[in-house]
């Protein structure tokens, strides 16, 4: 058509390299456990190593929290509670959490690379999600700190005491913000345990705490695998349990507490529907399923890994998002221009390779992108499988990576039906211009969050949990508070 | 004495809007507080709980998408029965509780207020636990409470009526479909005769479902059941512990506290899950 | 659908597969029915993590080189005198005098009664003349003087012309109207160029933008280009991605490559890079050239000029290091 002549052109765009510095970031050759404010020497030598899994390299040795090293926690918290923190007003307590807000924005950048280095999530994502939301976390439950008579549950509501929360590797900081904000805003005190592959950020979080000034023992932390969590969760010494992990944990967790008189909230497992109807805005909807299931490796409780099309506009979707999906840039995840990073271990890479490989055993179709994957580290192409049926695994099963599987839909009551055809029930997403129908559709869909338009949003204002084996209990909002208060 | 001949009444269960007997067959007898026969009661199977859960599972929709005002009104309904049939509940009262015509008196009014403060919430608690969120973005965000399905309550062994009311309204109130094994023999004739009440009110058939039987033999299929949402086990004393482990294999929500307040925001906010939605907002 | 191979790559048609015929108003109307909405927030979710891409090193060299060869140096003012065109076209075939390297303008672009002096300056340097026409910016006038506009344009040599849609016609829904003045400005270009200027910031709705795009690209619109830099509001990320889109869909479904113009407020290396991001990952590298994507702009230029001395030398440079215009 041209009768220019093109004076210059790229063939392409191809992004140099653009890495963020790590210089910003010292780690550590080994650390203990904070307890009473200080980190300590752990009762135990046993030790475990966490590396990088964007390269395997070792990043730092953590030691494994033993029962005594619990039951020191355990005892600087009840301690710290009854001696101080339930005898400060909530104004006073307010400013502590402003402080440790304040100060995660200004050391934003350590914090960013450190989660980027330790987990294998992309910068860009800790830079823009994480941190800057951990950091509105506590902004947001420090102002709740002197309200509490206006909660709504009554005049005066009790805290707990002291909570034990265990949390997951996916959001290593933004899950530490989520447990240790809305505890200490509502009362109580509390022994946090990371998970084992991603210590590093939570023990990074300790330090600010110190910075803070925060009283010894309000805000404890024990490194270490399940056998530490465990024990944690079985302490006699604590009030309330806070989990956030797999369904299968959850229950185990919840057996135990059973008839313990300790409060428990439960944040597990989804396979959540992302349903696009034929009237859906067609180019953000696709940008939609994209976040939905790739934002953060996939690893994600709520990820929208069951793309549920209306069979009209299957073909045009489809292809629309191959074409997306094969721009999509995995590597390095410390490069600026990273969409997707490192699977955080080895244990989760064989679990995607297993679940994949039994999707194309199972019949349905596997598109993965060819991107070219880095040698070292742990990396998985983003993948899409189409021609699945609810009989499949991979439609059944919670992957917890970067694999969407595609099925269709003929009418709306189809669609609710289907989405709803699973025993978890976190969240759901729905695609569409019409109003009167999302509404229908969001009064039907069994899951605790429900995005119209959108995916995978989140803010402390909002209240975030599941429905049936997703689990129970609120994270976020005014919602949040009541799973730490004697209410 | 009187001189006619008393037409007793046979006890039985009341699921999915019928008395049904136990399809066990069984029945057993069960005496008043002095001692003298009172009936033979249907003595509930795991199957009965099966078909209770079935026919209350099959209600939620109905109940659930009924207005909140319909709902209220359906409530204030039962009230309304239960008032018309004050007498009978004093009378049975006393020879179920053992107390005197007084204080049955006061715990017939009391569950009946009762009835009518459950209903009156039915329109309202949406507001008082959901609202909108002012998220930092373009989105309208509200958090809404939707009933988590279908409930299993143990109620009360003690004030067999307001522990019934306490223990079921709450539950019905936010939303939900409910199995209800009464806590002790001596609950169940007052269970029983509740049943009647909801037949004759306008509550849907599967939304009040009562199983009747042993609650130590009833409980652990309840909370076992994969189909069960939530457990209140208000009247389960010791077993709590061991109903508790069973509920969690299916994640369900268990309220385990002793009634104390009969006017009790907690249960009613229980067996809520709050839905929040996000929507863009743009031109 | 194209046809996807396990681990294969999705190709974009090579040829025309289906051409779209628009023989009336209904069938304007039914293809623009077919378009899907636009979510605002979606959208602007999408520029602004676009936004967040780094160019550094090579990549960054070359990109504000081909941001200079994109460059429609621009000027529209009433105030434009014989001097300052002959300035501005000078300053187009050699940006910087003390630098040979640094790559000639795409054009010039002009009002119609100047084009005669830019062709005298620009002669065969190969910058392209563009010049406005249809009663810029308002657009408001009879059709019949449109294109005299345009036809004295094309007859003083410009080899561009950038013309205005009739908003009015489009928010009060005279679509054919809009469709059919297009149709008869292309013919009155004959072997010029035509760049259809929607006056994105007129038309205010993310979904008008979609559906006016369509228009003129059914209507034989060789380029689409938001702005005519005369209104509040001038080419954003958001509307160029928006407008991206339309080009990449019209050309998978009829093979037709249409470009895309932003004009207006882009000022800065920083936002010019940008907007190849965006082009580079919403079309795709096929409009990474000056034949399908142009940046209408005047001082961006000697920002690009400044930016690419510092990627050479390492140092920031000031401003007067480089001509006015």
């Amino acid at each position: 058509m041209s009768d220019l002549t093109p004076l210059s052109s790229l063939s392409s765009l191809e992004y140099a390299p653009a890495p963020e510095s790590r210089a910003v970031v010292t780690v550590q050759d080994a650390y203990g456990h904070f307890i009473n404010g200080d980190f300590t020497n752990p009762a135990s030598s046993e030790q475990f190593a966490t590396i990088n899994p964007a390269t395997g390299e070792h990043l730092a040795t953590v030691a494994q929290g033993s029962d005594a090293d619990v039951d020191a926690a355990v005892a600087a918290a009840r301690k710290a509670y009854e001696k101080v923190w339930s005898t400060l007003p909530g104004s006073e307590r307010a400013k502590y959490l402003f402080r440790i807000a304040r100060l995660i924005q200004e050391r934003s950048r350590e914090l960013a690379v450190l989660e980027t280095l330790d987990n294998g999530k992309p910068i860009r994502e800790t830079r823009d999600i994480d941190v800057p939301m951990a950091a509105a976390w506590f902004f947001y439950y420090a102002g709740w700190a002197d309200k509490l008579d206006y909660a709504g549950f009554g005049p005066q509501p009790a805290a707990l005491g002291v909570a034990g929360q265990v949390i997951p590797w996916n959001f290593p900081l933004l899950m530490a913000a989520w447990k240790i904000a809305p505890a200490l805003a509502a009362g109580n005190t509390v022994v946090l345990k990371p998970a084992e592959t991603t210590p590093l950020t939570a023990l990074l979080l300790a330090d600010i705490i110190r910075q803070a000034g925060v009283p010894d023992g309000v805000v404890n932390i024990v490194t270490g695998d399940g056998r530490t969590g465990a024990a944690l969760v079985n302490h006699p010494g604590i009030n309330k349990v806070a989990f956030t992990g797999s369904t299968e944990v959850g229950r185990i967790i919840q057996s135990a507490v059973a008839g313990s008189g300790k409060k428990l909230t439960l944040e597990l497992g989804g396979k959540g529907a992302n349903i696009v109807f034929a009237d859906a805005p067609i180019d953000e909807t696709i940008e939609g399923i994209i976040d939905g299931i790739f934002f953060n490796q996939g690893h994600v409780c709520c990820a929208g890994s069951r793309l549920l099309v209306q069979e009209s506009i299957h073909d045009d979707v489809i292809e629309r998002l191959l074409r997306r999906v094969e721009q999509l840039r995995v590597g390095d995840p410390l490069d600026k221009n990273t969409d997707v990073g490192a699977i955080n271990s080895a244990a989760q890479l064989a679990k995607i390779a297993e679940l994949t490989e039994a999707g194309v055993l199972e019949g349905a179709t596997r598109f993965s992108s060819s991107c070219a994957l880095p040698s070292a580290g742990f990396f998985f192409p983003p993948t899409v499988f189409t021609g699945v049926e609810q009989t499949h695994r991979i439609a059944r099963e919670e992957i917890f990576g970067p694999v969407l599987s595609v099925l269709t839909f003929r009418t709306p009551e189809e669609a609710v039906a289907k989405a709803n055809n699973t025993t978890f029930g976190l969240a759901a997403g729905i695609w569409s211009e019409k109003g009167s129908r999302t509404l229908w559709m969001a009064e039907r869909l069994r899951a605790g969050v429900i995005w119209a338009n959108t995916y995978n949003k989140f803010d402390p204002t909002s209240p975030f949990g599941g429905v049936r084996e997703s689990g129970f209990g609120r994270e976020g909002g005014r919602h949040g508070l009541e799973a730490y208060l004697n209410v | 004495m009187s001189d006619r001949v008393s037409v007793s009444k046979t006890y039985k269960m009341y699921v999915n809007g019928a008395f049904p007997r136990s399809e066990s067959g069984r029945t057993f007898v069960l005496n008043d507080v002095e001692g003298n026969f009172l009936a033979n009661v249907a003595h509930g199977s795991r199957k009965d709980i099966r078909d209770a859960v079935v026919a209350a599972r099959g209600a939620t929709n109905k109940w659930k998408s009924a207005t909140a005002y319909n709902r209220g009104q359906v409530l204030y309904r039962v009230a309304e029965i239960l008032e018309s049939r004050h007498d009978e509940f004093v009378s049975l009262l006393q020879l179920t509780d053992g107390v005197s015509a007084k204080r049955a008196a006061n715990e017939v009014s009391k569950s009946i207020d009762l009835t009518v403060w459950y209903a009156g919430w039915t329109d309202k608690i949406a507001q008082v636990v959901g609202g909108t969120n002012p998220v930092a973005g373009p989105f309208f965000n509200f958090s809404i409470p939707a009933p988590c399905g279908v409930v299993g309550i143990i109620t009360p062994t003690v004030n067999s009526l307001s522990g019934f009311i306490a223990t079921v309204l709450p539950a019905l109130a936010s939303g939900n479909t409910v199995v209800v094994v009464p806590g002790s023999h001596e609950a169940i004739p007052v269970a029983v005769t509740l049943g009647e009440v909801a037949a004759t009110s306008d509550v849907p058939a599967g939304v009040i479902n009562i199983v009747t039987g042993t609650a130590s033999e009833l409980a652990p299929i309840l909370a076992s059941h994969e189909d069960v949402d939530g457990l209140d086990l208000a009247g389960a004393g010791e077993s709590r512990l061991e109903l508790g482990r069973l509920a969690s294999a299916t994640i369900t929500r268990v309220v385990d506290s002793d009634l104390r307040d009969l006017h009790d925001l907690k249960r009613l906010r229980a067996f809520i899950d709050t839905v929040t939605v996000w929507h863009t907002i743009g031109q | 659908m194209t046809s996807v191979a396990a681990h294969g790559r999705p190709e974009l048609p090579a040829t025309t597969s289906r051409p779209v015929r628009i023989g009336s108003e209904h069938d304007l109307r039914s293809t623009l029915g077919g378009l899907s909405g636009v979510d605002a927030v979606g959208l602007e979710a999408r520029a602004a993590k676009l936004g967040t891409r780094s160019l550094k090193q090579d990549t960054k060299r070359a990109a504000i080189d081909l941001a200079i060869t994109m460059v429609d140096l621009t000027t529209l003012e009433g105030a434009d005198t014989t001097g300052k065109v002959r300035a501005l076209c000078t300053k187009a075939m050699r940006p910087d005098a003390s630098d040979p390297s640094v790559p000639p303008v795409a054009a010039v672009c002009v009002y119609p009664d100047l084009v005669d002096v830019a062709v005298r300056t620009l002669g065969t340097s190969g910058v392209n003349i563009a010049s406005v026409a249809t009663a810029f910016p308002s657009g408001r006038a009879s059709l019949a003087i449109k294109l005299a506009d345009v036809r004295e344009a094309v007859a003083a040599g410009a080899t561009e012309i950038d013309m205005v849609i009739d908003r009015g016609a489009f928010l009060s829904g005279n679509i054919g109207k809009v469709f059919d003045e297009i149709v008869a400005v292309k013919e009155a270009c004959g072997a010029a160029h035509l760049k259809v200027i929607l006056e994105t910031g007129e038309l205010v709705t993310y979904d008008n933008v979609r559906r006016a795009s369509w228009i003129a690209m059914l209507a034989g619109a060789d380029f689409i280009k938001t702005s005519t830099g005369k209104v509040g509001v001038n080419a954003t990320i958001p509307v160029t991605l928006l407008m991206l889109e339309a080009v990449r869909d019209f050309a998978l479904e009829t093979g037709a490559v249409i470009g895309v113009k932003a004009a207006g407020g882009i000022r800065t290396t920083k936002d010019a890079l940008k907007y190849l991001v965006v082009v580079n990952e919403t079309a795709g590298s096929r409009w990474l050239s000056p034949d399908f994507f142009r940046f209408g702009a005047s001082s961006l230029l000697n920002d690009l000029l400044m930016q690419r001395t510092k990627q050479a030398t390492g140092s920031y440079v000031r401003a007067d290091r480089f001509s006015g215009d």
